[in-house]
């Protein structure tokens, strides 16, 4: 499940295939245009074809990305691309299914269905491109923004604690958890092959600045750095290790062994799969 | 006071100037300007005793503002489109439960296609929910009906929509006369809610009523959107006394003494029909306009008392009634004694579409010849219709329609 293969003796796909003619509208030194960028790339290491593919937003600056490659694009209403894609892979098991998001768009108008998505396991690759801003209304607090980041509308900051998305999509039921840095494309496009090859419901937090409204996320390149352990396949210590982690980790941070949700009809659930699943 | 400010900025002064309690918003384009500066007066302490809350949604920006107001607090929020839609199980629920919240909406079209630019189509969707509707013609006037709508609200009990539209008011940069707080406390004198947290009676609001009673409570909401027609009028003149410009109230009639052709609009497009009006009043043309202020109620008399003299009339609205027409016009036709062929329905301006004056004097011109259909389309390009639907007479697989448009027009999806 997950990986797929062209048929033998197709030429590969190089990432500019998967890339439209349309110009994106992203300011200039927008992170968006490398984790684009890393879309592509892992797609053609997938050797994947955009036919094969689908890639599904809500709405907002990360949003843009389907009109932004040659796969089928599907650009919805705000907050929902989760139960979108959700309809897209039920009716059509056999695509891949990426979903575009932000941390406006994912984590608060449409954070509900972040965490029903996650316990549902469905194999999908939910890719959000978090800036810690809403950008496309210019510049307002998000889940994911600091307590102290003075804007317009809550001079001062919020007060409120971020959002831990990672965390939550661990309790939530989530099988894969990344977490990626717009500005290694080449390391994020690994993430997002790895996140797409891994069944179940695979969840890529990508750091990607806001150059406009948070140029200080520019500094992100210095505080980044690769996860100090290898992926665990243990959601206690996952947990205890998402928990304390100083939000620059970059890597798999967990894998988990729960089979993806099955079909009602020819499905392959077993007695051992279900029971697997009480123990995830 | 006189100032050049931006259309949102003066909302916020006048939201503010209203002492609000508790402020609750999530940014949506065209409205977020105003939250922002209300945002920065709580912080800066300008707006005293207020707490403004970032919430994760419209729908909880409104949830928001019913416990706020449900507890005795003046509540306000702003919306626009989408966020408008989201909030809608909210909106029903804060008017039957009587909750008189303020809540701009900055009009804006509704997706699919996914669009940002004006039209009324966000705030026509609700125009049934037991709101009192208000529409602005212009950022003066947005000002005011801030300042009338919360005191309409609370004296009936019923929240209040001031709609203003998107872009064309809340971006433009108007001269407005900002009112003091002297004045405004004047004539808003403090929320003396209905409910309140009573530790001697304590009650739990969201009752379930069943079949004996529901109908009554809902007869109740609209009883009291007949007694707003009554009161309205009133305190447009109390509000020109004590501010000294005339805002508000039902309607407003331009031009209308002798005209036999009465243009019926909502909001900003008045001042184009007006300057077009005063072009064919040049060449002695018999002709006037009406604005709706005030929709929901709708002032059923006052517009039949208006439209009285009028041989045909023309409603220019920014909305669709899907396989209907006009829902403005449908309003307009249950106010005019005459035949209902003599009402024209045009809808203009979807999704941001320029009305100029070259089309509505186009459209005026055609309604005086007889020409003029009972529903029509401003300046629709018939020519993009007809190739889409070429497109789906010829293949089943026609494709999604807004991007076989795009690509027949050599625009580019993504830009937005």
């Amino acid at each position: 499940m997950g990986q797929r293969v062209n048929a033998p003796g197709a030429p590969m796909l190089a990432p500019k295939d998967f890339k439209s003619d349309y110009k994106p509208v992203w300011c200039p030194g927008c992170g968006d245009y490398s984790v684009l960028s890393a879309i592509t790339k892992a797609l053609a290491m997938l050797a994947l074809k955009p036919e094969n593919v689908a890639v599904v937003s809500g709405i907002g600056c990360s949003s843009r990305i389907p009109a932004y490659t040659t796969c089928y694009g599907f650009h919805g209403v705000h907050g929902r691309a989760l139960p979108v894609a959700t309809g897209l892979k039920a009716a059509r098991p056999d695509l891949t299914v990426l979903v575009a998001s932000g941390d406006g768009d994912g984590y608060s108008i449409g954070g509900n269905h972040f965490l029903h998505a996650c316990r549902r396991n469905l194999d999908l690759t939910y890719i959000v491109m978090d800036n810690h801003v809403y950008g496309m209304t210019k510049g307002q607090p998000s889940p994911t923004t600091e307590p102290d980041w003075s804007s317009k509308l809550a001079p001062g900051g919020t007060g409120l604690r971020e959002f831990h998305p990672l965390v939550i999509a661990l309790a939530s039921g989530a099988n894969f958890i990344a977490r990626a840095y717009s500005g290694d494309p080449n390391g994020c496009a690994a993430l997002i092959a790895e996140a797409v090859r891994h069944p179940g419901f695979s969840f890529v937090e990508v750091l990607s600045p806001c150059v406009t409204f948070r140029p200080e996320q520019r500094e992100w390149k210095t505080m980044v750095h690769p996860a100090p352990v290898a992926a665990t396949d243990d959601p206690g210590r996952a947990a205890r290790r998402l928990m304390t982690d100083d939000g620059f980790n970059v890597g798999v941070l967990y894998k988990g062994k729960r089979p993806a949700y099955a079909r009602a009809n020819g499905g392959n659930q077993t007695v051992e799969a279900l029971a697997c699943q009480f123990r995830a | 006071m006189l100032k050049q400010i931006e259309g949102s900025q003066a909302v916020a002064q006048a939201v503010a100037l209203c002492r609000p309690e508790v402020i609750c918003a999530y940014p949506i384009s065209p409205q977020t300007h105003i939250v922002e500066g209300l945002g920065e007066m709580v912080k800066s302490g300008a707006l005293a005793r207020c707490e403004f809350i970032n919430v994760e949604s419209e729908f909880a920006a409104m949830s928001v503002a019913i416990g706020a107001a449900a507890a005795g607090a003046r509540a306000y929020t702003a919306t626009a489109s989408q966020g408008l839609l989201y909030m809608a199980e909210a909106v029903f629920n804060a008017s039957g439960l009587g909750l008189p919240i303020v809540m701009t909406v900055a009009n804006r079209a509704i997706g699919a296609p996914i669009n940002i630019w004006n039209d009324h189509t966000d705030a026509m969707s609700q125009r049934d929910c037991g709101w009192i509707q208000l529409f602005a013609e212009n950022n003066q006037e947005a000002l005011d009906l801030h300042i009338q709508a919360f005191r309409l609200g609370e004296e009936l009990s019923l929240p209040v929509m001031v709609c203003m539209d998107g872009f064309i008011l809340t971006h433009a940069y108007e001269r407005v006369d900002l009112p003091t707080q002297e004045q405004v406390d004047a004539w808003l004198p403090p929320f003396e809610p209905r409910q309140v947290l009573d530790p001697a009676e304590p009650v739990s609001i969201g009752a379930m009523v069943g079949p004996e009673a529901f109908m009554e409570v809902r007869y109740l909401a609209h009883a009291k959107q007949m007694r707003a027609l009554e009161l309205i009028p009133g305190w447009a003149d109390e509000f020109r006394r004590a501010f000294g410009r005339d805002s508000g109230g039902l309607l407003h009639s331009y031009r209308t003494e002798d005209a036999d052709t009465i243009v019926v609009a909502l909001g900003s497009v008045l001042g184009t029909i007006k300057d077009t009006i005063d072009e064919m009043r040049r060449d002695g043309v018999k002709i006037g306009v009406l604005g709706i202020t005030c929709f929901r109620p709708w002032p059923l008399a006052a517009v039949r008392a208006a439209l009285a003299h009028a041989t045909r009339v023309v409603v220019i609205e920014k909305s669709l009634a899907v396989g209907l027409g006009g829902i403005v016009t449908s309003n307009v036709r249950t106010s005019y004694g005459g035949s209902a062929d003599a009402v024209h329905a045009v809808i203009a301006g979807l999704g941001g579409r320029s009305i100029t004056r070259a089309s509505l004097a186009r459209v005026f011109a055609a309604a005086l010849a007889g020409t003029l259909e009972p529903l029509s389309f401003l300046d629709l390009d018939g020519a993009l219709v007809e190739r889409a639907l070429a497109r789906e007479r010829e293949q089943r697989r026609s494709g999604p329609i807004a991007e076989g448009m795009l690509r027949d027009l050599g625009v580019v999806a993504a830009r937005i």
